[in-house]
């Protein structure tokens, strides 16, 4: 059994113009002490995957149609709010992207990492604060002690991200959803940041799903990799496997976007045209209007994930031709 | 924190001038001869002169600008023609009565107009939302005059459970105070809690909306706790600016109300004092009690800085 | 090396966001948006009654409101009566009618008195900075005195009748309206597009007639109705204090003030033009709410 097993999930959201679809038969293992990566395009859907993991979608408008999430053996979908708290944070903890406006303006980081704890753990106010001690240290915060009375803004947006980390991670979560964690944040740092992420997991042993639309940060971090594309899997694989031998030609699409050293700056290749809005995706394979492989058997139906070996998946009908 | 309020009081300074500027101009912009519209048809051109010579009229216009500003600035804003007592000691009389009025119809604006206001906004689009924003709605329609005169005929001459008017202070009679004030303070805090209670639920939506908000959900922080503690600290700050204003409104209400329900504060004494000319209680009232909103709200802005770290923090 | 067409907020939102949008004028969208918002309409037209009232006064109300008739007072709302009669005889339909005209053209004038200067006032304090800081500390010093104080103290300068209530209700409202325009203007002043026209060498006024004032409409024209409310309500409280327009001459306000007396035998003369009025303040409301809705998501706490 893995730590956390999604199956079929389907989230749709509630709009003027009827329901629409925003990720759409979701099914990964997350093994303990494992990094996966989720890379995509904005509104592939990576971000609404994790927070219906969570439970964080408002529900109105949002709405999971079908499939479950397992988290250690229990079942996350359809669990009571107040369940759902107890596991929030405490066994499955998140970061978001957006360190300046992720903590709350008025309340000390001191109390915003004390207050986790107590929300979890039955232990003494000294602990609580010795606990936020002990994690801003391990992020990395130079004397925790004194900046435990600070407000956010008095923070740099590193920091802030170490403290959303140190937070996330004050009561030992076993799975860490990290929400394009350093997007915000200035190159030097999201290296920082990405280092810190390595070092804690070698640590804490936790495992992570790291979601990010950047090819670099899964190179640098993940051990597997899933590829979405308009609210679909379009690929799986590890991540050596990904760069070294894509299947889909939706990743051989983003990895031609990756420069290289060696390569001409000029022959950079996009790929055409843009992600379909939710409400406009094509019938059949979504991929298939910016794909250069297309054929008519393309637009038919939507291309199972199919599996090429143990662990390596593609969602591509002609797979076998195009390998 | 102690920065904020010197910068707030040093710009209250201008605005007070400018404020008591205006008050004593207007004196002087009164049409035609005042003292004949003090004295009245009968008055002889003795009267007249003296009542001319009483509001220092006879002048030139800057002796009496300085006269009235060196007087001003021993305390003294002149005699009352109505009461004839000092408009200083009319106002510091009249001042509590208004006060006790305004700070009952504050705390049934806060506790009326926040709760049902954050409830509305935690239930949006529901039937419960609806019903409060209706109710809000209603708050800010009715006059606040009507809905006394209908109290007044409701409560005190159909069923005779409450006076019509009057007023017993509450160091006299706490359960009179309560007695004669309900109605008045209900009366004077309808329109503001309806405000406020809008304003309450469109700022609570807002923050609800926030980042910080899905942080502290993601923690596993109770619901309780990221309402009462995340939003609500939050939501406060905003909320607290209208709070000034409230007051604003109150006092503005209380001359209203307190001229319905007979009751002798600050405003009865200003609408008392208009109806029969009674220019220097006019003047100094108004200055005064225009004044005291200024003051108040220094110490709204400096309740604003104790909720906002990032002003308490923010360097000189 | 980041994707093509890189994320600014990969969350939720930004997924469901772009659904399609149909392209139309925009007046036309905008006016299409208004009367399918439901509390507008319902405001529409409960001021409708009101000004239909006022309007047609001469022909609903034929009787004079000012005319009295000794043997027929105190009568309660019946068939001849519709809205009984006071402690003159005098038909209340007559006077609640009159009342509404008076009430609208109040408030109409104040509003009016308040587009000219408060847009005035504010296009200049925000537009050039050399008349800024004179200008809004006046504005200042005049919104620090409470509302209605203000108003009574300059009616009790001027005397009461109709056009001083005007007068003090402009004097009282207008620096609040100075002070919204000034805040558009201050934002519009900054965009890229007037420091273009700037840089391409219009002149001040063409800038602020062109390309400031146009922009600036959506936060006034929301103000404005909610002003008509608060003048209604003020001409009301004034006329009620014995303020406003004189007697026999008919307001809501002093109609109630007059019916004071009489309210445990003859409430009605209380209530009905309470309601009135009522109904013309929540009409202007939800009118104003409406529009806000409509013209300017952004601008969610009023005062």
């Amino acid at each position: 059994m893995s730590l956390l097993e999604v199956r079929d999930l389907t989230t749709a959201f509630k709009t003027e113009r009827g329901e629409v679809t925003a990720v759409e038969d979701i099914s990964f293992d997350l093994d303990e002490g494992e990094i996966l990566g989720i890379v995509g395009e904005s509104g592939s859907g990576k971000s609404v995957t994790a927070l219906t993991i969570m439970g964080l979608l408002p529900q109105p408008p949002a709405r999971v149609v079908r499939g479950s999430v397992h988290f250690a053996g229990e079942l996350l979908t359809g669990m009571s709010e107040t369940r759902l708290e107890r596991i929030r944070g405490a066994g499955i903890s998140m970061v978001f992207q957006e360190p300046m406006t992720s903590l709350n303006p008025v309340l000390t980081i001191g109390e915003q990492i004390m207050e986790t704890v107590r929300a979890h753990e039955a232990i003494s106010v000294r602990d609580q604060r010795l606990r936020a001690i002990e994690m801003l240290d391990r992020v990395g915060i130079p004397s925790a002690v004194r900046r435990l009375g600070d407000y956010p803004h008095q923070m740099s947006g590193g920091q802030r991200q170490r403290v959303m980390i140190a937070m996330a991670l004050a009561c030992r979560p076993r799975l860490l959803i990290a929400d394009e964690p350093t997007t915000a944040l200035d190159v030097t740092i999201q290296a920082q940041v990405l280092d810190l992420l390595m070092d804690l997991r070698d640590e804490l042993g936790m495992a992570i799903m790291i979601i990010t639309h950047n090819m670099g940060v899964i190179a640098e971090t993940a051990d597997r990799v899933l590829v979405m594309y308009a609210g679909r899997i379009v690929e799986q694989a590890p991540v050596a496997r990904l760069f070294d031998r894509p299947l889909h030609p939706y990743t051989r699409g983003l990895l031609d976007c990756v420069p290289t050293l060696e390569q001409d700056r000029n022959r950079l290749v996009a790929i055409p045209g843009s992600l379909p809005e939710p409400a406009r995706r094509p019938a059949g394979c979504r991929f298939a209007p910016r794909c250069g492989h297309r054929i008519d058997a393309c637009s038919a139906a939507i291309p199972p994930l199919v599996a090429v070996d143990a662990s390596h998946a593609s969602a591509c009908i002609r797979t076998d031709i195009l390998a | 924190m102690a920065g904020v309020i010197l910068r707030r009081l040093a710009g209250a300074v201008p605005v007070l001038l400018i404020v008591s500027l205006i008050t004593f101009g207007m004196m002087r912009l009164i049409p035609g001869d005042p003292s004949s519209v003090i004295g009245g048809l009968s008055a002889t051109p003795a009267q007249l002169a003296q009542i001319r010579a009483d509001l220092g009229l006879d002048e030139p216009f800057f002796l009496q600008m300085l006269k009235w500003y060196t007087a001003l600035a021993h305390g003294d804003l002149g005699r009352s023609i109505l009461l004839g007592q000092d408009v200083v000691g009319a106002t510091l009389q009249r001042l509590p009565v208004t006060l006790a009025l305004s700070a009952y119809a504050l705390v049934i604006t806060v506790v009326f107009g926040l709760c049902s206001g954050v409830f509305a906004a935690l239930r949006q689009n529901t039937v419960i939302d609806q019903l409060a924003m209706m109710f809000a709605m209603l708050g800010i329609s009715v006059p606040n005059f009507f809905l006394g005169l209908l109290m007044i005929i409701l409560f005190a001459v159909r069923l005779g459970w409450l006076p019509t008017g009057g007023y017993i202070a509450f160091t006299d009679d706490p359960v009179g105070w309560l007695r004669t004030s309900t109605m008045p303070a209900i009366s004077l805090a309808l329109l503001q809690v309806g405000l406020l209670a809008r304003i309450t639920r469109s700022t609570m939506l807002e923050v609800l909306r926030q980042d910080y908000i899905r942080t502290a959900r993601a923690k596993g922080l109770p619901r309780r706790v990221v309402v009462m503690k995340h939003a609500l600290a939050n939501a406060l700050i905003p909320i607290t600016t209208v709070v000034g204003i409230i007051v604003s409104l109150l006092i503005s209400g209380s001359v209203v109300t307190e001229t319905l329900f007979s009751i002798p504060g600050m405003g009865q004494l200003l609408t008392q004092a208009v109806l029969n000319r009674d220019y220097p209680m006019v003047q100094g009232g108004l200055l005064l009690t225009t004044a005291f909103l200024v003051m108040i709200n220094i110490a709204v802005d400096a309740c604003y800085a104790l909720l906002d770290p990032r002003v308490r923090y923010e360097s000189p | 090396m980041n994707l093509p067409d890189a994320p600014s907020r990969p969350d939720a939102e930004a997924d469901i966001q772009d659904v399609p949008i149909h392209r139309q004028h925009p007046a036309w969208m905008t006016l299409r948006r208004l009367f399918r918002h439901q509390l507008f309409l319902t405001g529409i037209g409960l001021f409708g009654i009101i000004l239909a009232a006022a309007i047609l006064a001469p022909i609903i109300a034929p009787v004079d409101p000012t005319k009295l008739a000794m043997r027929y007072k105190f009568r309660p709302p019946d068939g001849t009566f519709i809205f009984g009669t006071d402690n003159f005889g005098r038909s209340l339909w007559s006077r609640v009618i009159w009342g509404a005209q008076l009430s609208v053209v109040i408030g109409f004038s104040v509003v009016l008195l308040n587009a000219i200067f408060g847009t005035l006032i504010g296009a200049l304090a925000g537009y050039f900075r050399s008349l800024d800081n004179g200008l809004m500390r006046v504005n200042d010093a005049l919104m620090a005195f409470p509302a209605i104080l203000l108003a009574i103290g300059v009616t009790a300068v001027l005397g009461p009748s109709t056009f001083n209530v005007i007068l003090a209700l402009a004097v009282v409202y207008i620096p609040r309206t100075a002070r919204i325009v000034r805040s558009s203007v201050i934002v519009l002043r900054e965009m890229e597009y007037v420091q273009a026209a700037v840089a391409a060498g219009a002149g001040h006024w063409r800038i602020l007639r062109r390309h400031i004032l146009p922009n600036a409409m959506a936060p006034l024209i929301v103000q404005l109705s909610f002003l008509f409310a608060y003048a209604v309500l003020s001409e009301a409280t004034l006329s009620f204090l014995g303020l406003g327009a004189v007697p026999p001459t008919p307001t809501w306000g002093n109609i109630m003030a007059e019916g004071r007396q009489y309210m445990s035998e003859a409430s009605w003369i209380i209530t009905i033009p309470g309601i009135a009025l009522m109904i013309t303040v929540m009409g202007l409301n939800l009118l104003g709410d409406g529009l806000r809705d409509v013209l300017d998501p952004r601008l969610r706490i009023q005062q």
